[in-house]
């Protein structure tokens, strides 16, 4: 595979065919803020807080870094006043689920987003994906899906499968921004599982 | 039914069933279009199967039940040939009067003709009609023609013929160049032209290539795809294989609506026919070629209509639009290069190949070639699918054909392009139809569902209308999308009740703003067009919804008393 070279920030890059973006710049250090990104997950492109400029072919455009394959001579900008304004109410937009992640906070800190721009919203998952993608091509066991379109999309554990796979596992657990998701399988289990309430105490959450 | 194996062959079995037909033998085209069937025309065709019966004129009269003649306003409708005579709201009871009177009799039925309600002319035949008379009716004028169950009478209209000509007479390569030549754009909404979309797909290295019909038409207000699909599916069928042929495409996909079950079993025996024929399948009409469709439902969800999500729902998976930097006409289904074209365009193929390029290109404005047909929907006169060339201004396509604005009312707004579409005000409806003009005025065509809007409609409330739409029917996985409209709606429910806060209209224009550069998928890159449009022409009602009693929101926290 040959190198390929592009600019990230006024920074010569060396990268290699069939990276993203994102991937480019965590190899130079420069920092590109993600939330639905996990490396040993596909990139997904629904948080959009990875939202850069390029330059390519002479056309600037906004893409996302975590899925734009990086391309010969390629320009990229990862701040700029544009950027921001996505970023910021993006995080706006989250934070009105929930304003408590430790996550959101730190970026909202960066970005000037302000917690109470939008009324509370009633359920905090943020509907990275994460619990859902890391379960189906990581564990492969499907136990955790997307329910419902648009607005009304959510996350919710098949109880069967919940019942079956979930109490040794909780590998997903840790990896939700807002814990949501701990409520969910609580949830899921004290109305599908209850039996299994008495779980074997050795198995760390 | 015989296969046909040669171009010589196709020919002898048209002119057979021409031979066979009186040109001057009555038939009775009743219309089975979605509209006039809600509005009883089942009836209205048993009642005639069975007067035809009755009187022992199965031989001398031909009843054939058709797609969409257009005037839905008026329907049901019916009309008599040879003579073309056009009747309106027709009843089960009016049947056995229209047999003996018109059909045998040769005369008119005074009360089933139309009468225009402004001058109170009236007109017999359907070409009088002012509804019909200021179209240009390339495409739809062979629905009242035609049975859209028998592929026969497709046959009888030169069926099949440009698929002919196509494979005996030109190249690949040839057909691609006519199709490039006559500026066909895509009909489904983006107005990208498809010879260039051919191409890509053509030249892709992959050697596994399909075409795909987009059939979904989810456009709120729009009606043409499934007028012209159920109506006369071989039209679109012959494009689709023309296409095939010109991409080198082995595999069709057709992508339609799960809940129109007339559509469902007018493509369904439309393609059993075509294959008796030979005219899929292997070695078409002795060709050598060999193309296959399968049929494909949506799942009840707009976004299934967006490319890569209508492909990955072929796939059988979620209808998500996928986040790849990468067009579907290079890696599409399986990640095999897909030609996706919605059903007007491909219908639009076998007339630019019979006619040639030269002839189409003369139908349009510089950049818009031929026809388009347009749904008519909201405060007008006469609703209903017409089609008209490109060039036609909104004033004519609203006030010649569909008789202008109801109750006396004042034409406020015309909206085009539905959910992603926008909103102009009436002083600009001297625009013509044509893709780039109606983009640049901010009321992209989009599938070309028009809505027209009097006096009385609040643009909050149609913008609001569109973005609920749009919250229900986008699939939530991007957060400008998803968060976006919902935020917005919140806005603008207030703003409709008088109870807009300072800085709401910034706020609206802000969260457009970054759905435009961020979203994933096209739906929310352009879910905001109506309302930009409407904050374009229409600030006024927007700012009348804001009132000044109440504090912008993060200003609200502080004062103890609204806590």
């Amino acid at each position: 595979m040959s190198d390929i070279i592009l600019q990230i920030d006024g920074k010569k890059v060396i990268a290699k065919e069939g990276m993203t973006v994102l991937e480019a710049a965590q190899s130079a250090d420069i920092y590109i803020p993600t939330l639905c990104h996990h490396e040993l997950l596909e990139p997904y492109g629904g948080c959009r807080l990875c939202t850069v400029e390029v330059e390519s072919r002479g056309r600037t455009k906004f893409v996302v870094g975590c899925l734009y394959p990086v391309e010969q001579d390629l320009v990229v900008r990862t701040r700029s006043e544009m950027i921001d304004r996505v970023r910021r109410l993006i995080l706006e937009f989250l934070l009105a689920h929930a304003p408590d992640s430790p996550q959101l906070q730190m970026l909202a800190k960066e970005y000037g987003a302000k917690k109470d721009r939008f009324e509370k919203e009633s359920s905090f998952c943020v509907l990275c994906g994460l619990c859902v993608r890391y379960c189906a091509e990581v564990k492969k066991k499907n136990v955790i899906g997307f329910v419902d379109q648009g607005a009304k999309r959510e996350i919710s554990f098949i109880p069967e499968l919940a019942a079956k796979e979930c109490w040794d596992c909780k590998e997903c657990f840790p990896l939700c921004p807002t814990s949501y998701l701990q409520a969910a399988y609580h949830l899921t289990k004290a109305i599908a599982f209850p039996s299994l309430a008495t779980e074997p105490k050795s198995v760390k959450l | 039914m015989p296969r046909i194996n040669s171009a010589t062959e196709l020919e002898e079995l048209r002119k057979g069933l021409l031979s066979k037909r009186d040109p001057d033998k009555s038939y009775i085209a009743i219309c089975s279009g979605t509209g006039c069937l809600g509005l009883g025309n089942d009836r209205v065709i048993t009642a005639f199967e069975q007067e035809i019966k009755r009187l022992s004129l199965e031989t001398q009269v031909d009843i054939r039940v058709t797609g969409c003649h257009g005037f839905c306003e008026r329907g049901p409708n019916v009309v008599i040939y040879p003579e073309e005579i056009y009747y309106i709201q027709v009843t089960p009871e009016d049947v056995p009067e229209i047999v003996s009177q018109t059909v045998l009799g040769k005369q008119v039925i005074d009360r089933l003709i139309y009468e225009d309600p402004n001058t109170g002319e009236k007109s017999a035949y359907q070409s009088d009609i002012p509804f019909y008379k200021a179209q240009m009716r390339q495409l739809i004028s062979n629905n009242t023609k035609i049975d859209s169950r028998r592929i026969n009478d497709y046959m009888g209209i030169g069926g099949y013929s440009a698929l002919s000509k196509a494979l005996f007479e030109m190249t690949p390569a040839q057909v691609l160049e006519e199709v490039k030549k006559a500026n066909l754009r895509g009909r489904g909404g983006g107005g990208f032209p498809a010879g260039l979309k051919w191409e890509t797909t053509r030249n892709a290295p992959e050697k596994q290539k399909y075409v795909i019909v987009n059939g979904h038409e989810g456009e709120p207000g729009a009606t043409m795809d499934r007028a012209i699909f159920t109506g006369n599916p071989h039209s679109v069928l012959e494009g689709l294989i023309i296409g095939a042929y010109a991409i080198g495409a082995s595999q069709g996909f057709i992508y339609t609506r799960h809940d129109s079950p007339q559509l469902k079993d007018n493509i369904y025996r439309a393609l059993e026919q075509a294959r008796e024929y030979g005219l899929l399948g292997e070695n078409i009409l002795g060709s050598g070629f060999n193309f296959n469709v399968e049929v494909h439902f949506d799942v009840g969800i707009f976004v299934s209509g967006e490319s890569s999500a209508l492909m990955r729902s072929i796939e059988g998976r979620n209808p998500e639009p996928r986040p790849k930097y990468i067009r579907t006409s290079v890696s599409g289904v399986w990640d095999k290069p897909s030609n996706l074209n919605n059903v007007e365009t491909w219908a639009n193929v076998p007339q630019i190949i019979n006619k040639g390029s030269q002839w189409y290109t003369s139908i349009g404005t510089e950049r818009s070639k031929g026809t388009k047909l347009i749904s008519l929907s909201g405060n007008i006169v006469n609703s209903g699918v017409v089609e008209v060339p490109f060039g036609t201004t909104l004033r004519q396509i609203i006030y010649d054909i569909g008789g202008g604005i109801p109750n006396g009312k004042k034409l406020k707004a015309v909206h085009f392009g539905g959910a992603m579409g926008g909103s102009i005000p009436a002083r600009l409806i001297d625009t013509p139809l044509d893709f780039d003009a109606l983009k640049k005025v901010g009321a992209p065509m989009g599938a070309g569902a028009l809505m027209v809007m009097d006096e009385d409609n609040n643009m909050v409330d149609v913008t609001r209308f569109f973005l609920n739409f749009l919250t229900n029917e986008s699939c939530g996985k991007c957060v400008p999308c998803r968060e976006g409209i919902r935020q917005l709606l919140k806005i603008m429910t207030r703003m409709s009740k008088g109870n807009g806060r300072k800085g709401d209209i910034e706020l609206l224009e802000e969260i457009s703003e970054v759905m435009g550069v961020a979203s994933l998928c096209s739906l929310g890159k352009t879910a905001c067009d109506p309302l930009k449009s409407s904050l374009r022409y229409f600030r006024d009602e927007y700012e009348a919804g804001i009132s000044d009693e109440i504090a912008p929101v993060n200003e609200q926290e502080l004062t103890p008393e609204r806590v």
